[in-house]
């Protein structure tokens, strides 16, 4: 009974934190208040009864001890060392993890249930010739019904279904921390990849089947190891571009997987907790697709930017690019009225940001307007440069959403896009044959002057040709983008 | 094995938490996107709850060893979701102090 109040007690806190998640004020409070829920949850489960009331309770609790200290430590150290750039990664990972716990804890249950199962066997036979008799019959016929109703149903089916897509999950996830993490370069595409997936996918449900019906151990050994697989088969063909979408559906995905385990383990703070997660997941899959104006459907099943540029592209826009210094742009930067910053992943990578930002103080101190543009799927992640920019130091009320600022290139003199490349793509408005085309852009070619510091003159993360690099008011800064920055303050330090 | 919750009002309890996610999402500036779905897959890591008991409940080697590596995992699942939460949100104060 204490035990559930303080369920109850977590499930509180943790819809609370998370709706004061939702601003930027009281933000920071509302993910302690989750925490908080999460130690009172852990404390007192502790005392469950399934885990005093064991016999081997004593070996059970160092176990546990043990195995947090082992998980929870080395995230906690990861966690607090790991670089803003590669915060997408780190979260794919974490989130893995917990897809990988609510496999492995049906896994446990589904053996349980499996023992439980076939538990009338010995007794059967210990019975000899009784077993025969009417008397020995109505025992065992009794006996097994009373088994079967312990082993719901409902509880099998779900246990499965949250099984199957934990470890879609789990595998799913570390394919995508690999990918962003730089360790798996390549996109693979077998042949017939959609056709090979269905098959996967037919297979794992047989022998998901298999399993509700039988219990036994192979057919659950089976089952675990072809959704593993397809984890890994339904995520390997995904482009980097798409990584957020998928990051953010794996941990809708785990969510579920949590609920559901929740449910046979009796857990109302898990079903509460992992659905919660799921729907909100679920949204925030659909807002970021939506941002880049594609279904979700399109992404699990196109395999975007597989290829790296089709080199066609350059030809058509037939210009060069113009190449410039950063004298010059410091000149046109400082006499602008208004100038507007377009940062991407390249940034960030460059660690320019710092530089970035000392170099707009300066120009606000001459009386420029800044402004920085956001796009909706700059960076890894959604929401991933507005946190690289807080990082360092930019406040919120400089830093403009989309739909926000596209009015304003018209009344700026200089758009300075720095390490950004498939957001200010002209080809997802005019070039039908793009793989981009109907994503929404930021329109700087509307200003004056477009300034691109890059470092080389290859193809961005998705690996698509950018015919603004060619265009008639596009200038090129070739260089890192943190040296780039640095000689633009100087430039305008020297005026 | 299980006691209290089945079928209907597991079925009720799913829906209204399916709203009360989707309410508290549906009006979340981009700014805070990425927090949030950091912050959301801290929540998840309530699945160590489960492990634990799933490991305190195990018999023999088989499910104590899975036991073992589903709290090894849910444990990292819930750390590293408050910690990489807490240092981005962490920065997002320190831009707003900066604003002069």
């Amino acid at each position: 009974m204490f035990i559930n109040i303080c369920y109850f007690l977590t499930a509180i806190l943790f819809i609370l934190g998370l709706k004061k998640m939702s601003s930027p004020t009281t933000a920071a409070g509302g993910i302690r208040w989750a925490g908080y829920g999460m130690i009172l949850a852990t404390i007192v489960t502790f005392f469950h009864g399934h885990i005093s009331g064991h016999e081997s309770a004593v070996t059970n609790y160092i176990l546990i001890f043990l195995a947090l200290g082992i998980g929870g430590g080395l995230s906690w150290y990861s966690g607090k060392k790991v670089k803003t750039t590669d915060l997408p990664q780190m979260i794919a990972l974490y989130n893995g993890m917990g897809g990988g716990a609510a496999a492995a804890i049906a896994a446990v249950e589904l053996l349980k249930m499996g023992t439980i199962k076939d538990s009338l066997k010995p007794a059967k036979e210990a019975m000899g010739e009784i077993a025969k008799t009417d008397i020995g019959k109505q025992l065992i016929e009794q006996s097994q019904a009373a088994i079967d109703h312990a082993i719901s149903g409902e509880h099998l089916t779900l246990g499965l279904l949250g099984a199957f897509i934990g470890t879609i999950a789990f595998s799913g996830s570390i394919i995508a921390w690999a990918k962003l993490d730089g360790r798996m370069k390549k996109t693979f595409e077998i042949p017939k990849q959609n056709l090979f997936n269905l098959g996967l996918f037919i297979a794992t449900i047989l022998f998901g089947i298999l399993s509700f019906y039988t219990l036994s151990p192979i057919a659950l050994f089976f089952f675990f190891g072809l959704a593993l697989v397809f984890g890994v088969t339904v995520t390997t063909p995904i482009g980097g571009a798409d990584m957020p979408v998928i990051i953010s559906l794996f941990n809708a995905l785990t969510g579920l997987a949590v609920a559901f385990e929740g449910f046979v383990l009796g857990n109302a703070a898990m079903i509460i907790a992992g659905t919660v997660v799921g729907s909100a997941g679920s949204l925030l899959t659909q807002l970021m697709a939506k941002a880049m104006n594609r279904s979700l459907a399109n992404v699990l099943f196109s395999g975007f930017g597989t290829e790296g540029g089709e080199g066609a592209h350059t030809s058509e826009t037939g210009g060069e690019m113009k190449a410039i210094d950063a004298e010059d742009v410091g000149v046109m930067m400082a006499y602008a009225e208004q100038v507007i910053i377009v940062p991407g992943y390249g940034m960030a990578v460059a660690q320019a940001q710092h530089k970035v930002w000392e170099l707009s103080k300066l120009l606000i101190d001459r009386g420029v307007d800044v402004k920085f543009a956001i796009h909706p799927v700059a960076g890894r992640m959604p929401g991933h440069m507005n946190v690289l920019l807080a990082e360092a130091g930019v406040p919120y009320d400089v830093i403009y959403d989309m739909e926000d600022i596209n009015a304003e290139f018209t009344n700026s003199q200089v758009a300075l896009v720095i390490g950004a490349n498939d957001v200010v793509n002209p080809s997802a408005k005019n070039d039908p044959t793009s793989d981009i085309y109907g994503m929404p852009i930021l329109d700087v070619e509307d200003s004056d002057n477009v300034i691109v510091i890059k470092r080389g003159r290859g193809v961005g993360f998705s690996g698509i040709e950018n015919p603004l690099f060619f265009g008639d008011k596009t200038k090129m800064l070739f260089g890192d983008g943190q040296a780039m920055a640095g000689e633009l303050i100087q430039a305008i330090k020297q005026l | 094995m299980v006691e209290g919750i089945t079928g209907f009002t597991a079925l009720y309890i799913f829906m209204l938490a399916a709203f009360t996610g989707y309410e508290i999402i549906s009006r979340v500036p981009v700014l805070l996107h990425t927090p949030l779905m950091s912050g959301s897959n801290f929540v998840h890591g309530i699945v160590v709850v489960g492990a634990m008991i799933a490991l305190g409940s195990a018999d023999g080697f088989v499910e104590q060893l899975i036991g073992f590596v589903a709290v090894v995992l849910a444990a990292g699942n819930a750390a590293g979701g408050y910690v990489v939460t807490e240092r981005t949100l962490e920065m997002f104060k320190k831009s707003k102090g900066g604003d002069k």
